[in-house]
């Protein structure tokens, strides 16, 4: 490694990062429409390639060709770049998350930040602002419901969310995702923290806008919600933004509660083992996004509500109180 | 509320309900590759038929445009003369045109039709990107004369189009033996009830 500059190499881990991600993104879109045609009893999309797996290629070229389309009411700057502001905030995170790591410890992240819990909070509760900001300036009835639903959406449910991440900080003693996962060695911390684990569940969902808690976009009232307006390329960054976000959570989940890639059993879970683990427990979260949306149906808003703040969040505060106190009764437990 | 939030089994037996809906055979069929049977009667594009001589049946009497509920039939009839004889009696068509984008399929033309000129047949797939060719004249209509007398009407091919190449019989569709399904389900469940079927 002698010679070579530091940012070389990070630019050279970005890009391998920034395109194994975006092809993440074009199949577990893939993954979610074949999954969910199957619970559907539907085939799923299998005309483009063999089995479909051609499609993410045909809906990018589709997005491309189509029109890009300003309303007139629309307040220009704001409309076209709240977008990206989505998509920058949700491919950033992954800047910090690491998948694997060396035998000798290194983990397998483009940066290994100290405070990673916390930077992944601040993108993803900017990312919000993209959504936000794109239905307020659409000019338009439905956007704007939408965004407004989004606001409070995301400050009822982030404030459980952080609540239960808490837990897992204070078991783990910091906040780097890598020492957190080598913390979660011997025992994967859901088990001590299944009730912050169901509630990290419930809330991500809510965090990332989908079913049932997709009120943002909510189809059948909203037309599309907060992308309503927008059209071609500028719905497929909203869209690369959602499905990115949605693997965001899924990994963290990983990271945080299923003991990221520390391997069954202990098995062994050096560089590429740790990697494949990391892998079939991200896509057992995604699978469960599917699953999860393909059999409720959405929430009313006033129920949405009561149930981030009635339910939810007593009930993680009073998870992060009580592992507070066993934490500091039993420092060695 | 709290009932509702806190029932958890109907929870459990949703989920459980689409999961094990991944492992169901699926209903659909690959249609371009796999082609359902039709039912036994199937309405679909029509057909002006010969006499085994290569006369035509059709004698311009234009009963089937008046029987059309939807207007969608025009015929213009002609004299036979001595030199040019096209039908066994008086007139023939002189011009057929059905426009296949007003008919509803239902058949009634063929019903009227003294001579059984003009039958339904199973061909189904006449999709065109102009409205123009849609509306479909004698050269179409008309079975070659090369191609025998045409579709009988009460003896259609089981519903399967065979000019259409490549016929394959989907399953779980329509039991061809025991009738087209929706027609008679409400007897065959009737019947199975009974404890009179299988």
């Amino acid at each position: 490694m002698n010679g070579v500059p530091f940012w070389l190499i990070v630019l050279i881990k970005g890009v391998i990062v920034l395109f194994v991600v975006i092809t993440t993104f074009a199949y577990s879109m893939l993954f979610e429409r074949k999954i969910m045609g199957w619970m559907q009893l539907r085939p799923g999309p299998n005309r483009v390639g063999p089995w479909g797996m051609l499609q993410p290629a045909a809906d990018a070229v589709k997005m491309m060709f189509k029109e890009d389309l300003t309303p007139v009411t629309a307040d220009p700057l704001i409309y076209r770049l709240a977008p990206f502001i989505s998509l920058i905030c949700a491919m950033s995170v992954f800047a910090i998350i690491p998948f694997s790591a060396s035998s000798d410890g290194t983990p397998w992240s483009v940066a290994n930040v100290n405070a990673g819990i916390l930077f992944i909070f601040a993108l993803t509760s900017i990312g919000i602002y993209g959504i936000s900001l794109a239905g307020w300036a659409s000019g338009s009835k439905f956007p704007l419901l939408g965004s407004v639903r989004s606001t409070a959406q995301m400050i009822s449910y982030e404030l459980s969310m952080s609540m239960s991440v808490i837990g897992v900080l204070i078991l783990a003693g910091s906040t780097a995702l890598s020492d957190i996962v080598s913390a979660q060695a011997r025992l994967w911390f859901i088990v001590p923290q299944i009730v912050g684990f169901v509630i990290y569940l419930i809330t991500a969902v809510a965090e990332t806008n989908r079913a049932p808690f997709d009120l943002v976009e909510a189809e059948t009232e909203l037309v599309g919600g907060f992308h309503t307006e927008y059209s071609g390329l500028r719905f497929g960054l909203f869209f690369i933004a959602e499905y990115l976000n949605m693997i965001t959570v899924s990994c963290l989940g990983t990271l945080l509660f299923l003991g990221g890639w520390n391997g069954v059993f202990g098995l062994p879970s050096d560089g590429i083992l740790g990697l494949v683990w990391f892998i079939i427990k991200a896509g057992l979260f995604l699978f469960f996004y599917i699953w999860l949306r393909s059999t409720l149906p959405r929430f009313r808003y006033d129920r949405l509500m009561d149930f981030g703040w009635k339910v939810l969040l007593p009930v993680a505060t009073l998870n992060l109180v009580v592992t507070a106190v066993i934490v500091a009764v039993w420092p060695h437990a | 509320m709290r009932k509702n939030l806190f029932n958890v089994g109907a929870l459990f037996e949703g989920f459980a309900t689409t999961f094990r809906a991944i492992f169901k055979p699926k209903p659909t069929v690959q249609y371009p590759s796999v082609r359902k049977q039709h039912a036994p009667r199937f309405h679909g594009l029509h057909e002006l038929r010969r006499y085994a001589d290569g006369k035509e049946r059709c004698i311009g009497c234009e009963l089937c445009a008046i029987a059309c509920p939807a207007n969608a039939i025009t015929v213009i009839g002609a004299e036979n003369s001595p030199q040019d004889r096209r039908s066994p009696g008086e007139r023939f068509a002189a011009r057929y045109e059905i426009d296949e984008l007003r008919c509803i399929f239902c058949g009634l033309c063929e019903e009227a039709c003294p001579t059984d000129a003009i039958v339904l047949t199973p061909r189904f797939e006449m999709a065109d990107y102009r409205r123009g060719a849609l509306i479909y004249a004698k050269d179409r209509l008309l079975v070659p004369a090369e191609a025998g007398v045409g579709t009988p009407p009460d003896e259609r091919p089981n519903g399967i189009p065979s000019d259409l190449g490549g016929v394959y019989r989907a399953k779980d569709t329509v039991d061809i033996d025991k009738g087209y399904d929706a027609t008679n389900r409400g007897e065959q469940l009737k019947a199975s009830r009974k404890g009179l079927t299988a």
